[in-house]
């Protein structure tokens, strides 16, 4: 732990709160009225500035206290949770994380300016100077302003189980310390016998005169994160009062003796009474000692941080382990030694335990990458006047934490579309009889091995002629060319295919689809696409669940095998002699639909001569399915993923490679290439025929 | 092309003008692989072949759980491939391809020797009367009063 980078600790709490507060941020747009979202908003802030203060992260505290001090009156309902005010909040929000990110190249130019503004919400315009002096020169403030007092006079008392959450009043008396002279009175008279006093319980409470010019917010801010949980009270000292004349080290070294008085009764000397009486209490006093360590985590106390790298590395561990347990199990079976077959089943079964706990540990909910497109649709629909209500489902779907994060781009792409070019104009939308607002839902479920992510959304639909249209201008159909419709959609994915008139800030430049699907098919993934006319679009990303292991299907052809990911598998049937009667037309009747098929043999170049009873693998690709004709088919397969090497990157029809139980290579079909090369080679039968 | 390794191997041999080298046949020809390249050398293990692939590197095979491709050198250079003898060998070499590591087979009818084979010797490549790409060559040199060839492996399987 204590390699690890605290501000580094900090970095990732943060990201979490950030993703809390513009949750809070952006409900309340839709529900102005809900105090606990802003008492949400609240608390995620001040943890950002105490916790930024903490880690030194100063002007990060600073900028948050202003931002803080103007939501204050957002929560004692001084002022209302406007939209514009949330907007304000919400630059205010990236500028605190930039500020954290990057403090060196954020400019404080931008943080003065969503300030000003800020203030304009903050303070009617009449009032405005005064406030604004005051937020603008916290620390300059006393000397200029008001009548400069002597000093404050606190009465502190903490709750008596304080110091089981970790926190230290002596600690919080030296940070009053710092905020000027200041003399400090242990009351003593709450501490109760030796025999009826509590080890972890907090007696003292403390009479303090502080001789400092500063404000109240100062002294507020020392006991930020205990003020539940104590009483604080404050008076000012009275002007004439006399300013103890020793010098600031001796009052200090009074303070520092405070320790012995506490310490001695509480901590030190409890033990042995305590432990004459049940000697259990002694691990009472170490587990709170421990719980130290972590203040206010008791709710997170079953979770642990792990560095993804680490995870990565365990994964592909286990992943050499199923490998050797595969040629294990493979040797047992031939043997006939009993004792060894049994060892071999027990690690079996261990490995395939132990391979679903590790990649159970990598998965990760959705609902995290759902949160960041909130504020994407909050911020297009403002911008383009298109009111969106934006629903997410299937928030709890889990997914290999490497995917999400490779997910994220597509889906940008994919919910700037359905904004930018689903969802109509207020005119149209009237016009059509729809509702003001457009509907665009992100959900997540999962479908057996894969998991289905669909954005889908309420608007006109694709414009099926003019995609037609510009399909043929750009030639990538002939005129007239019977062509489905699915089949004119997929012209969207084309690199530099764009519909739109002109090229806005969002879209236009043809190349957001390109890259959606280029990204979804490097994760073995595919994408439907599904649109009514006049009432909007669905997209559709099928994803396998992980990247790393997949369940094959593995097959013979020649003395080749190969792995099919059994996820594109539907169904297998062998080929019938009728099938094949001429060369002219490799097609199947399914239960009587039409299926064309294409034999592995001949698109491997496989010599030698073919089995005689030859077998279909039927896999769907999106909405086209094929049949794939192999000598054998040999069983499921645990498949786990090997990348093939840059010498190979000109390999389409395979994704990867696998070791099998013999220790021989076994190379993974990537089906939607396959059907892709496959036509291309027909194409060019036919053309050289023609 | 010459990349940071390459440099720093010429500096090395420029050093002491002599070079450690792992002499390997091929068909008649004695090629000297850079031993600092070398990982390991294996017994033939049973290959995958890759369809469509380029011809240099037709197979994967697996090396310690990794699934490298595999080269034959025999094609780049316009030899006839002969079946597996017992003295085949598969020497696994590490190369630089865009500043990547990558781990590559390279398939021997038979390896000789780990051997030092010195720079003064260094022949320069003839133009004429050679079958093979002048690019593919980094010098020929004398062992033993045998001509031996030091390929550039990177640039034959770029």
């Amino acid at each position: 732990m204590s390699s690890i980078d605290p501000t580094e600790v900090f970095r990732q709490e943060a990201a979490e709160l950030f993703e809390t507060l513009e949750g809070a941020l952006l409900d309340l747009c839709q529900r102005p009225d809900d105090r606990e979202l802003v008492d949400q908003a609240f608390r995620a802030l001040h943890t950002i500035k105490g916790s930024g203060a903490m880690f030194g992260f100063d002007k990060v505290a600073a900028f948050t206290h202003e931002f803080e001090t103007a939501f204050e009156l957002v929560r004692k309902g001084e002022i209302k949770p406007t939209q514009e005010l949330i907007a304000v909040a919400l630059a205010a929000k990236d500028y605190i994380r930039a500020l954290i990110e990057a403090p060196e190249s954020t400019d404080s130019i931008i943080g003065d300016a969503i300030l000003d503004d800020l203030k304009q919400f903050v303070a009617p315009p009449g009032a405005a100077a005064a406030p604004v002096a005051e937020k603008e020169a916290p620390a300059a403030k006393p000397a200029a302003q008001a009548q400069p007092h002597a000093g404050w006079r606190l009465y502190l008392e903490f709750d008596s189980h304080i110091l089981c959450n970790g926190c230290n009043p002596l600690d919080l008396l030296d940070d009053l310390c710092k905020l000027g002279s200041c003399f400090a009175v242990p009351v003593i008279d709450g501490i109760p016998m030796l025999e009826e006093l509590e080890p972890e319980y907090c007696y003292l409470k403390w009479d303090v005169t502080l001789h400092s010019d500063c404000d109240k917010a100062a002294i507020d801010d020392v006991f930020m994160f205990v003020s539940d949980e104590m009483k604080l009270t404050l008076a000012p000292l009275e002007a004439q009062a006399e300013i103890p004349a020793p010098a600031s080290g001796l009052q200090i070294e009074l303070v520092e003796a405070e320790p012995a008085v506490e310490v001695a009764p509480v901590v030190e000397a409890a033990p042995a009474p305590v432990q004459a009486k049940e000697p259990a209490a002694k691990e009472a006093t170490a587990a709170s000692e421990q719980r130290r360590d972590e203040p206010k985590r008791a709710e997170n106390i079953a979770t642990v941080r792990v560095q993804a790298e680490r995870l990565d590395e365990l994964m592909d561990r286990v992943g050499e382990l199923v490998i050797a347990q595969a040629r294990l199990t493979q040797l047992a079976s031939s043997g006939s030694d009993l004792s060894i077959k049994m060892i071999a089943e027990e690690i079996e079964r261990l490995a395939a335990s132990l391979r679903d706990t590790t990649m159970g540990a990598r998965m990760v909910p959705i609902g995290s990458l759902f949160g960041r497109f909130r504020r994407l649709v909050h911020d297009l629909s403002r911008d383009l006047a298109k009111p969106v209500e934006f629903v997410t489902m299937g928030e709890d779907t889990e997914l290999d934490k490497t995917m999400i994060e490779c997910l994220a781009d597509p889906l940008v792409h994919l919910i700037r579309n359905a904004i930018d070019h689903g969802i109509e104009d207020n005119a149209r939308r009237a016009a059509a009889g729809k509702t003001e607002k457009g509907r665009i839902e992100l959900t997540a479920v999962h479908s057996g091995a894969q998991v289905l992510v669909t954005v889908k959304d309420n608007g006109g639909g694709l414009n099926t002629a003019r995609i037609r249209a510009k399909a043929e201008e750009q030639g990538l159909i002939a005129p007239g060319a019977t062509v489905s419709d699915n089949e004119i959609h997929q012209f969207l994915f084309h690199p530099g295919f764009s519909t739109a008139q002109t090229i806005s800030a969002l879209s236009g430049r043809g190349v957001g689809m390109d890259v959606v699907k280029r990204t979804i098919e490097n994760m073995r993934g595919s994408i439907d696409l599904s649109t009514r006319p006049g009432e909007g679009t669905t997209v559709t990303l099928r994803l396998p669940l992980t990247l790393a292991i997949i369940e094959g299907l593995l097959i013979r052809v020649g003395g080749g095998r190969y792995i099919i990911p059994l996820s594109a598998v539907e169904e297998c049937v062998e080929l019938m002699p009728e099938d094949q009667r001429s060369r002219g037309r490799n097609f199947l009747n399914v239960r009587g639909n039409l299926v064309p098929f294409l034999k592995l043999r001949e698109l491997f170049r496989t010599k030698g001569s073919a089995d005689q009873h030859q077998k279909t693998i039927i896999i769907s690709t999106g909405e086209t399915r094929v049949g794939l004709v192999a000598d054998q088919i040999i069983g499921n397969h645990q498949t786990v993923i090997k990348s093939l090497s840059k010498l190979h990157s000109d390999v389409t029809m395979f994704s990867g490679a696998t070791i099998l139980g013999d220790g021989t290579a076994a190379l993974i079909l990537d089906v939607v290439q396959l059907v892709a090369a496959a036509q291309a080679q027909s194409e060019k039968q036919i053309s050289e025929a023609a | 092309m010459s990349t940071a390794q390459e440099q720093a191997q010429t500096k090395a041999q420029v050093a002491d003008g002599s070079m450690q080298v792992v002499m390997i046949g091929l068909g008649d020809e004695k090629f000297a692989l850079d031993a600092g390249l070398v990982r390991e050398i294996i017994d033939p293990v049973p290959a995958t072949m890759v369809a469509g692939a380029k011809s240099f590197v037709p197979s994967v095979i697996n090396v310690r759980g990794n699934v490298i491709p595999l080269a034959d050198l025999r094609i780049r250079f316009g030899m006839p491939v002969t079946e597996d003898s017992a003295d085949t060998r598969i020497v696994v070499v590490e190369l630089n391809i865009d500043n990547e590591p990558v781990l590559v087979g390279v398939m021997a009818d038979k390896v000789y020797e780990v051997t030092e084979i010195s720079q003064t010797d260094v022949q320069p490549t003839p133009r004429v009367g050679m079958h093979w790409k002048p690019e593919f060559i980094r010098f020929i040199t004398k062992w033993r009063e045998e001509f031996v060839i030091v390929p550039s492996m990177e640039r034959i399987l770029n």
